[in-house]
């Protein structure tokens, strides 16, 4: 492969551990490869302590992976100080709290040009931030230079934070949880900007969130993580509308909706990293093993005791990249039995319900056709 | 409007009247004082909440919700002036005296906050502070059984072993914190719970499972509910009835699942769109927002306070004196869309910043401070309710 075909971002087997209580590690990132081709947008799902932030601060070189490597343009990331800071003029961030990622007592124009000065960009520092402030939705940009983060709403200041990340022309925006703690309609705000400067700049997007919504909302692909690893994998129309992995499945479950079918609520919270289970990692929570399914399928003991790693999903359209991990999805015959089982049900459903509503269509007539017996009978 | 029996012996607020609704706040007005002259957070909010049900109050930070709940619970800072009334089982929180209030809350009334790592002691063991709760109210749930035993058994009512009572706030996780804080609101067994962003900061799973405790809690005990949050969607997908607030007042309420599917006002319609139907096309690559910011509460617009924001806004709507009006079967709406004819217009006078239309029926009985909010520090100060710590005047001829 050369660079110039290689994926913008490729991450290969990262493993990033932490020390913890009592001597033990925790093995937040455990073996993730991952890539983000330029101009796309890729969402990183998954629950707190899934590891997605680590991996988002791996990827930005704020941590660095005890095995594996970082790829940036087919390059591999160099953490020597003078290329780092290279290397940040290409990868920027953009945190979830814009409140807390802002200095209170700098200028929304400071906020934006601390970048430029960092990098040593050259040109004329005040027409580059005010393009970067009205490619955010900031206009006219010189009305915002001299407002502090306190004097205006939190919808502008998170497009402040991201025309500081903007304004350096990066290649890769990494955003942390980027709307999570905006308002209901700012959000959708926030979220338009984001696609357009995709489709405007080109840059690429790796989005970090538990929402799945907005992984819908503007994400080419999605990857779920759960306990260090990424379990599933596709683009976001195969993986949110036909998800394979039960974690996927579960945590698609429980987004509230007005007319809920069913949430499969998972006992307990994201379980411990320094404790990661033998096995299929996930199988402690997962449904398909607690409700006996995996044991007829006779598969239970390899939940338990056999750790696997990503593979295509069976019966994926030709050419497709939707993987999954998950010994239920890879067991022949299997899965494909349950859900053709699922689909008869699913269409018996409205088959029953047609049949009772012709019943009782007919029920109708007869009784009408009673009523007017009666009504000759008395005239007669 | 029912009676309220004006003794402290007259036991729970929730059995003083067995058929009125179990909360109901009429024309409530809350007015923050600052430096620089009162700030009009909620101008004029009613509704009924029964015993067992559950409302979902939704909105954009600003908009007066919180300030509403505070208001039904008392909590406001010292000075903010309140009026209007919240009667809870017909009697009036805002006229209670402090002996009474500290009785009616945790027995009658709890609330929950969000962000539970603020709400706890970081430096006491979460079992204490849930038995202090019991002892300060003896008779109320805690009088009954040993006081641990209690604790250990609000404890697994939220799904927390009861052993979790030894440890101290940051031993638990944002869920189980969460939980801990609503084990604290249900130690007294109260009859109204208010829940103010109580899901916000969690996880998915998390949410879900607090939200599913929240609605078997509800179920089981026919606690009733005052759910307030932002998101739409959550409201949905556990409330009944649904109330809409924009700018200190409430633009739409009905039924949740109508008000959801088919929202009448143009500001529900955006909440509404912000959180996608995942697999639905109209959603995909489109994320739905609305643009601009909620108003200053001290310099609302003209007419309807959402038309400088509003999508579909008419040259009238500026000038209209909007009210909630009838807007389809058991739903309101204050948008003059729902109306067949022409709307009422601002009095010419009156117009400017922060008029309301109408001031109600009971305008009467306080013009001088429930009506024009904002209007100068003038009719406000020489009124004379101004000294009062809590409402003191514009509720209704006292008993």
């Amino acid at each position: 492969m050369t660079a110039a075909d290689a994926p913008l971002l490729d991450l290969r087997d990262i493993e990033v551990r932490f020390p913890a209580r009592h001597g033990t590690v925790a093995r937040a990132v455990d073996g993730v490869s991952l890539s983000v081709r330029a101009g796309e947008v890729l969402a990183l799902v998954g629950e707190s302590g899934c590891g997605k932030t680590t991996l988002a601060r791996t990827i930005l070189g704020l941590e660095r992976p005890r095995a594996g490597e970082v790829r940036f343009r087919g390059e591999r990331v160099r953490y020597d100080a003078r290329a780092l800071r290279r290397y940040r003029r290409e990868v920027q961030m953009v945190f979830q709290d814009p409140t807390g990622a802002l200095n209170a007592r700098q200028t929304v124009y400071e906020a934006v040009a601390e970048g430029l000065r960092i990098q040593k960009v050259e040109g004329d520092e005040e027409q580059l931030v005010a393009a970067a402030l009205a490619r955010s939705g900031l206009r006219p940009p010189e009305r915002f230079f001299g407002l502090y983060p306190y004097e205006i709403s939190g919808g502008q200041r998170q497009r402040v934070v991201i025309a500081g990340a903007m304004v350096l022309e990066p290649e890769l925006l990494v955003a942390d949880e980027p709307v999570s703690s905006l308002d209901a309609s700012v959000r959708g705000e926030i979220l338009q900007l984001m696609l357009g400067l995709v489709r405007e700049t080109g840059v690429a997007i790796l989005v970090v969130t538990h929402d799945l919504g907005l992984a819908w909302n503007i994400a080419d692909r999605v990857a779920v993580m759960y306990l260090g690893r990424i379990v599933e994998q596709g683009t976001t129309e195969e993986l949110l509308s036909s998800p394979r992995h039960p974690y996927t499945r579960a945590l698609l479950s429980v987004v509230p909706e007005a007319n809920h079918r069913d949430p499969q609520i998972l006992a307990g919270e994201a379980p411990d990293p320094t404790r990661i289970p033998s096995g299929c990692r996930f199988h402690p929570r997962c449904p398909v093993v607690a409700s006996g399914e995996a044991e007829r399928m006779g598969i239970e003991a390899r939940c338990r005791g056999e750790d696997l790693a990503l593979e295509s999903v069976p019966g994926a359209a030709a050419g497709s990249a939707h993987v999954a991990a998950c010994h239920a999805v890879h067991a022949p015959g299997r899965v494909e039995a349950a859900e053709a089982r699922a689909r008869a049900e699913a269409a018996a459903l409205p088959d029953a319900q047609a049949r009772a509503a012709e019943a009782e269509a007919r029920a109708t007539e007869a009784e009408a056709e009673a009523r007017a017996a009666e009504a000759r009978a008395t005239e007669a | 409007m029912s009676v309220a029996p004006d003794t402290e012996a007259a036991g729970r607020a929730g059995e003083a009247a067995p058929d009125a609704p179990l909360l109901s706040v009429r024309d409530l007005h809350v007015s923050y004082r600052t430096g620089s002259g009162p700030i009009p957070a909620v101008r004029g909010v009613s509704f009924d909440l029964a015993a067992g049900e559950t409302l979902g109050l939704a909105g954009e930070s600003g908009c007066g919700k919180s300030t509403l709940a505070g208001a039904i619970m008392r909590l406001l800072p010292k000075g903010t002036k309140v009026t209007g009334e919240v009667l809870l089982g017909g009697e009036d929180v805002l006229e209670m005296k402090p002996g009474r209030l500290r009785a009616v809350r945790w027995t009658d009334m709890a609330i929950v906050f969000q962000g539970a790592l603020h709400t706890l002691n970081p430096v006491q063991r979460v079992g204490r502070q849930i038995g202090e709760a019991l002892e300060l109210h003896p008779g109320e749930g805690g009088g009954r059984r040993r006081v641990p035993d209690r604790v250990g058994e609000l404890l697994e009512l939220v799904g927390l072993p009861a052993r979790r009572a030894e440890d101290y706030p940051h031993q638990l996780s944002g869920g189980q914190r969460q939980r801990v804080l609503i084990a604290l609101a249900l130690a007294c067994d109260p009859r109204l719970l208010v829940a103010d962003e109580p899901t916000t900061a969690l996880d998915v799973m998390v949410q879900a499972q607090v939200l599913r405790l929240l609605r078997d809690l509800q179920a089981t005990f026919g606690l009733a509910v005052l759910f307030i949050t932002h998101d739409l969607s959550t409201l949905a997908a556990v409330c009944r009835r649904l109330a809409v607030m924009y700018a200190g007042r409430i633009v739409e309420d009905g039924p949740s699942g109508d008000v959801f599917a088919s929202p009448a006002h143009p500001y529900t319609r955006a909440l509404a769109a912000a959180f996608p139907v995942i697999g639905d096309p109209a959603f995909r690559m489109n994320p739905s927002g609305l643009a601009g910011d909620p108003p200053d509460p001290r310099d609302l617009p003209s007419g309807c306070p959402f038309h400088p924001r509003c999508p579909d806004v008419r040259p009238v709507c500026s000038r209209a004196a909007v009210e909630l009006w009838p807007a389809g079967r058991g739903r309101q709406a204050a948008c003059v869309r729902v109306l067949d004819g022409e709307p009422p217009l601002v009095a010419a006078g009156a117009a400017g910043a922060g008029t309301l239309g109408a001031v109600g029926p009971d305008g009467a009985a306080g013009p001088d401070g429930a009506a024009v909010p904002d209007g100068a520090a003038g009719p406000d100060g020489a009124a004379g309710p101004d000294a009062a710590v809590d409402s003191d005047d514009a509720g209704p001829p006292a008993p």
